[in-house]
């Protein structure tokens, strides 16, 4: 009741405001009136009485100010503060599009990287409780998180008390009949409680039934979202209608929620029931299938893995010819798809806050420069009657006014910059990234960005205000007061121009050794010559050409009709992976002849075509390549590579002629004709492991990868390459057509390095231009501060010399101290982030001296100018005007 | 100058009201008043005298109108308000039961 009435009284003066003043005006008048009068009667001197009444009155400015705030709303004075700063930085333009063009470029790229690592790493998986979701791997050294076997699986499942649920997926490519002929589909095979593992349910139609996913079942499929929309148009009678796949019928009982994604899965269109066991998944030496899990309540991944552990140990015992050495891993399942890019997103994450932390700095340094010369200002401000909450609060106006600005521009800025690295991300990546989709503004971002802008406000208010600490504001009206207040100011500059020389030196620094690294792993032996290389990819359909003679007489078709292009020089073919593709598809072998205690060598496998070799331009370090004729028919022979040589047999033995066989299942022996040079099939950052090269004739696939040497672009082959497998046939599926130079720069690993060097590079480039204004700034302002000081000794007979040199010298001692402060930064941040570097050490000499080089010389030209100008003045301008 | 205490925090208000309850009063008479009543002992700043006459109205403890003094020159009177009275009565036995206490206090000691 009261604060109403209350409200209503300054309502009433709100609008009588002009009448209050004068009111108040007239009332100290009247008052100063009768002290003079009485001072008067008292005896004083007419003039005296006058002063003395008014000094007695104090300040009237103060007082009436006083009495304003009293009666006035807050939101008055708020408005006139911000007019006021609005007015100030308006005067001072060049001040106030440097500061706030700064803080826009340090949010825009801290929001933007933010969301990303938001995406990625903050924001639960859209799944039912995700926390308690775990991947669940076999495991050997050379593959700690492996895939599953079908039999290994259902003991799991059988044995396991930890888990409510474990469940299975594989990618699976679908040849899908359309009347245009065969398409590669992407497409996921799972076990039939995998959604329910999950937590989803179809927005249309069924799930899967319990039991539905074996080879008894009626062979069924759900369609994701995309594909419901794409291929039948969103219509509701999809359901029970048939889909061929891989030339078999399947019936559609489902369509998936629109949001629901799985980045495991890519963008896969149809998901199909395992049918489970298929060839492969009747051997428990075969592994293919991944498995996800859900926890039992209170069970720990620790606890989890124990069990798993102990279950593998019992397989290992009742099946060594296939377990052998084969343990456990689990993983939550937010690690299992984001694990690896989580480390490049976090050293982003860092770059953008340093560049962040960088600006703030430099708008922290300018506005003391700013606050330094408003000294007089606000002493006059302080004189007039400003209170000194009053003047606080001028500068928390002109803080939030610059921080709100800017924050709104970064804001904007970033949204357009994570549309701009999101296109920039290869489609491939993005299939792999699904989480990347709902990236944007949400509460998170948005209280992180609330959260910096709130810091820097208060950065930018306190330090201001706390410079000009009120006390001394008598000191700032006498003139030429340029004591100790300006020493102490540039002692604080100074430690702020070296604070930022050194953070540019860490961005620089890190940005050095990505740049290497990427360089590095641009450039590793890859064994073959990937430009002038097209590849593609080529599945037909079993029923037509799965018998071994139909494989072989379609391949040979496929590499003489493609051989008839222009611009071709030599096609080879491969079946389970050419070049990049990655280091599985492994198969068991031992050395015959040698003690063998069941030991898996778990190799990757490769079935190539005679040709396959020259067209890559890989080199023959002895013996002979494959000949056309050798197929099942001949005895069996195989190609390996340097590493493999290098692990099964000693330096004086030649690896030629020994004889190799196939294990737990002995098959004839396979003898060693030829030792090619390690070829870099899996991730450029992984050494190349023992690779087995087998004649394609003599494991013959209607499914194969081409890859075709030309001279001419590469690029521009791909059309006509495509065209000619499909005159052979249309219902032969090609996919994933590139340059070999694509596959390799869109490789994850390749991308990953040069999307982080790329970021971070661009980031340093800002950080040292603006370490480089920050010093200019700050010698600049000191050499404006000295003037008199420099006059004087031009006077005196200093040469110009002297004092470019005493300038320079000044400059050139912050810069090194920059520096060597950064450097010992430097290498500490190098160490923390060795896990992303390839073929760099953290203390890589060149690019921890040639960064230093980069900052001094930068150094120089920014104090060069303002170092110009204090050798150039005139002593007689500069003395007289002091 | 000789030294003169200061005024207890919050007995300003209290001081004010108290002087009005006998005749309405300008700013200075006011200041005036308390001086004399106090022999001297007691000045009061018009730097604070202003801001607390300006809060009593905020309040509505007291009124202002302006009016002619003796000497014929126009001068705003303050008159005490009844929420004003009731007030002062408030502020007065609080202030007494405080200064019982401390003479209890310094007289025990």
């Amino acid at each position: 009741m009261d604060s109403l009435l209350l409200f209503f009284r300054k309502l009433a003066i709100l609008f009588h405001r002009e009448k209050f003043s004068s009111e108040m005006e007239e009332e100290m008048a009247f008052h100063r009136e009768q002290q003079e009068k009485a001072l008067l009667s008292d005896g004083a001197a007419p003039d005296s009485a006058h002063y003395a009444a008014k000094r007695q009155f104090g300040n009237t400015t103060q007082l009436k100010e006083q009495a304003h705030e009293l009666v006035s709303f807050h939101f008055e004075t708020v408005l006139q503060d911000f007019r006021f700063a609005i007015r100030q930085l308006r005067k001072n333009p060049g001040f106030t599009f440097t500061a706030i063009g700064m803080l826009a470029l340090g949010m825009c790229a801290s929001i933007a990287i933010f969301a990303f690592v938001d995406a990625a790493l903050i924001k639960p998986l859209p799944y039912r409780d995700p926390s308690r979701l775990v991947g669940v791997f076999e495991s050997i050294p050379e593959c700690p998180q492996c895939p599953l076997s079908y039999p290994d699986y259902l003991d799991w499942k059988r044995l396991n008390t930890v888990f409510t649920s474990l469940d299975l997926y594989q990618r699976n490519g679908f040849l899908l009949s359309t009347p245009e002929g065969a398409q590669l589909a992407r497409g996921l095979r799972v076990s039939d409680g995998f959604l329910r593992t999950l937590g989803i349910t179809p927005l249309l139609g069924r799930d899967f039934y319990p039991g539905e996913d074996l080879a008894s079942a009626q062979a069924t499929v759900l369609l994701s979202y995309a594909a419901w929309q794409q291929r039948y148009g969103g219509k509701d009678d999809v359901l029970g209608q048939t889909v061929i796949l891989d030339g078999a019928p399947y019936t559609i009982i489902g369509v998936l929620p629109r949001e629901f994604q799985f980045a495991p899965a890519r963008s896969a269109e149809f998901w199909a029931a395992l049918h489970a066991p298929n060839s492969c998944e009747v051997r428990r030496s075969c592994h293919g299938l991944m498995a996800v899990a859900r926890l039992k309540d209170g069970v720990s991944i620790q606890t989890a893995l124990a069990d798993t552990k102990s279950i593998a140990a019992q397989l290992e015992i009742q099946y060594p010819d296939s377990n052998r050495g084969q343990g456990a891993a689990v993983a939550t399942l937010a690690d299992v798809i984001v694990g690896d890019i989580r480390p490049i997103l976090l050293v982003l994450l860092g770059g953008a806050g340093l560049l962040l932390l960088i600006a703030c700095v430099n708008v922290t340094s300018l506005l003391l420069v700013r606050s330094e010369g408003r000294r007089r200002e606000i002493a006059v401000r302080g004189a007039l009657g400003a209170s000194s909450a009053r003047l606080v609060r001028q500068f928390a106006t002109e803080g939030f006014l610059l921080v709100g600005i800017g924050s709104a521009l970064g804001i904007v800025l970033a949204g357009w910059l994570m549309r701009l690295l999101t296109r920039l991300i290869p489609t491939d990546m993005t299939a792999n990234m699904s989480y990347l989709q709902d990236l944007g503004f949400n509460l998170r971002v948005g209280a992180f960005a609330f959260t910096i802008a709130i810091l820097c406000m208060a950065l930018f208010s306190v330090v201001p205000t706390w410079r000009l600490s009120l006390a001394s504001l008598r000191g700032g009206l006498t003139e030429g007061s340029r004591g100790s207040s300006v020493n102490s100011w540039s002692r604080l500059g100074s430690n702020l121009v070296v604070m930022e020389i050194a953070i540019a030196m860490v961005l620089l620094v890190g940005a050095g050794l990505l740049g290497k690294s990427l360089y590095r792993l641009l450039h590793v032996n890859l064994g073959f010559q990937p430009d002038h290389l097209a590849t593609l990819e080529v599945d037909a359909p079993d029923d037509v050409y799965g018998k071994d003679e139909s494989s072989i007489a379609l391949e040979r078709r496929v590499i003489s009709e493609i051989e008839k292009l222009p611009g071709v020089q030599s096609v080879g073919v491969s079946h389970l992976g050419i070049p990049m593709d990655g280091n599985g598809n492994t198969t068991w072998f031992r050395v015959i002849g040698r003690p063998w205690h069941g030991e898996h060598n778990d190799t990757p496998q490769r079935d190539v075509s005679p040709t396959y070799f020259t067209a890559l331009h890989a080199k023959l370090v002895r013996g002979r390549y494959f000949n056309e004729n050798e197929d099942a028919s001949k005895p069996s022979v195989a190609i390996v590579n340097q590493a493999l040589v290098r692990k099964h047999f000693s330096n004086d033995e030649d690896a030629i002629g020994k004889q190799l066989s196939f294990v737990p299942v002995a098959t004839k022996p396979i003898e060693i004709v030829g030792v090619v040079e390690d070829i870099k099939e899996g991730p450029l950052d992984i050494a190349t492991p023992p690779v087995l090269y087998f004649p394609l004739n003599q494991n013959p696939s209607d499914s194969f990868a081409v890859v075709v040497r030309t001279s001419q672009s590469e690029a521009s082959v791909l059309p006509a390459m495509v065209a000619a497998i499909h005159r052979i046939d249309r219902n032969i599926a090609v996919h994933d057509e590139m340059t070999m130079t694509e596959k390799i720069n869109n490789s994850q690993t390749a991308y990953l390095h040069h999307s982080s060097a790329w970021l971070v590079g661009g980031f340093a480039a800002m950080a040292l231009l603006l370490s480089a204004i920050g010093l200019y700034g700050v010698v600049a302002y000191s050499v404006s501060q000295r003037t008199r000081e420099l006059g004087i000794r031009l006077a005196l007979g200093a040469q110009p010399r002297a004092v470019y040199q005493l300038v320079m010298k000044e400059a050139g001692w912050l810069a090194a101290a920059g520096i060597a402060i950064g450097l010992a930064c430097a290498i500490a941040v190098a160490t923390l982030m060795r896990g992303v570097l390839f073929g760099v050490r953290s203390w890589d000499l060149s690019t921890l001296a040639a960064v230093a080089l980069v900052l001094g010389a930068s150094a120089l030209v920014a104090s060069y100018v303002p170092a110009r100008r204090a050798a150039s003045l005139d002593p007689v301008e500069v003395l007289r005007s002091e | 100058m000789p030294n003169k205490p200061d005024l207890l925090p919050g007995t300003l208000d209290m001081l004010i009201l108290r002087t009005l309850k006998r005749a309405p009063q300008h700013g200075y008479g006011i200041a005036l008043s308390i001086k004399h009543l106090s022999d001297n002992v007691l000045t009061v700043e018009e730097g604070s005298l202003y801001p607390a006459l300006q809060r009593l109205l905020l309040r509505g403890w007291v009124k202002a109108e302006w009016k002619k003094t003796e000497t014929n020159r126009r001068a705003r009177f303050y008159t005490l308000t009844p929420a004003g009275r009731k007030q002062l009565g408030a502020e007065l036995s609080q202030f007494e039961q405080m200064i019982a206490a401390i003479s209890r206090v310094l007289q025990d000691a």
